[in-house]
């Protein structure tokens, strides 16, 4: 897969209130079972699985044993290239901000 | 894990009046961010301009203003980087620029806030990102080498 492809499909897989939540409780709470994600969210487990496996299929989250139990977990490395283009997006603000700093503390001005 | 918002604090060793002309005021806005722009900053209003970065000058901007309150907060809205010149973005949903300032130890503390990026359709996310990956982050290493 290109890489602009593997990204649009990460993006495409990012692009839901459901599964970016899935994301936040993952990061936050992880490892987790499909028991514990619906709990509370008023989406099925069917649904959640749905979701959790679109996720998988791009890589963002993976699937564990631990015990009888099937668990689900973040896959950190591919959030963080989903991050990239946020992390873009700062890196240009940290650049203005220095040649405002220069800007404005330039007594010549 | 937010990836709605980015946000950047920055002390600036001048007085906040100083600040604030350098943010609200086009053509001093322009020459620190890098563009030329059309008309005055007035809140409603909005204002066109290009990248003032050699070999990005065909590449367009349009802000809209949004809210101006003296000396304390400046804002608009965007079509947020990278902007590729042969695509019409004006149908897409913009991200809220915000800077707020306040009084700070020998200075100004500067505030800037960019939100909305849940909402900037996917494809153009991904493709920002191939433009990055491309050679775009390179392009702003130089420049933040340039700067400081």
């Amino acid at each position: 897969m290109s890489r602009s492809r593997s990204a649009a499909v990460l993006f495409a897989a990012l692009g839901d209130a459901t599964r970016l939540s899935l994301l936040r409780r993952l990061s936050v709470d992880g490892p987790l079972s499909i028991t514990r994600l619906s709990e509370g969210t008023g989406v099925t487990r069917q649904a959640i699985t749905k979701h959790l496996n679109t996720l998988g299929n791009v890589g963002l989250v993976r699937h564990a044993r631990r015990g009888r139990e099937r668990v689900w977990e973040l896959e950190r490395k591919r959030l963080e290239k989903a991050r990239a283009y946020l992390d873009q997006v700062a890196a240009q603000w940290d650049a203005a901000a220095l040649r405002l700093k220069a800007f404005v503390e330039d007594p010549s001005r | 894990m937010s990836t709605d918002r980015i946000e950047k604090r920055v002390v600036l060793r001048a007085p906040r009046s100083r600040v604030w002309r350098a943010i609200t005021d086009a053509k001093e806005f322009g020459t620190w961010f890098r563009i030329t722009l059309d008309g005055a900053f007035a809140a409603g209003s909005t204002v066109r301009g290009r990248v003032a970065i050699p070999g990005h000058e065909h590449l367009k901007v349009e802000m809209r203003v949004e809210r101006i309150e003296p000396e304390r907060y400046f804002s608009y809205r965007w079509h947020p980087y990278p902007k590729d010149p042969a695509k019409d973005y004006s149908g897409e949903p913009m991200t809220l620029v915000e800077f707020t300032l306040e009084e700070a130890e020998g200075g100004t503390a500067l505030t800037i806030v960019e939100s909305g990026f849940d909402r900037i359709p996917l494809a153009r996310r991904a493709e920002a990102f191939r433009m990055n990956t491309e050679g775009w982050g390179g392009q702003i290493k130089n420049l933040a080498a340039y700067v400081s």
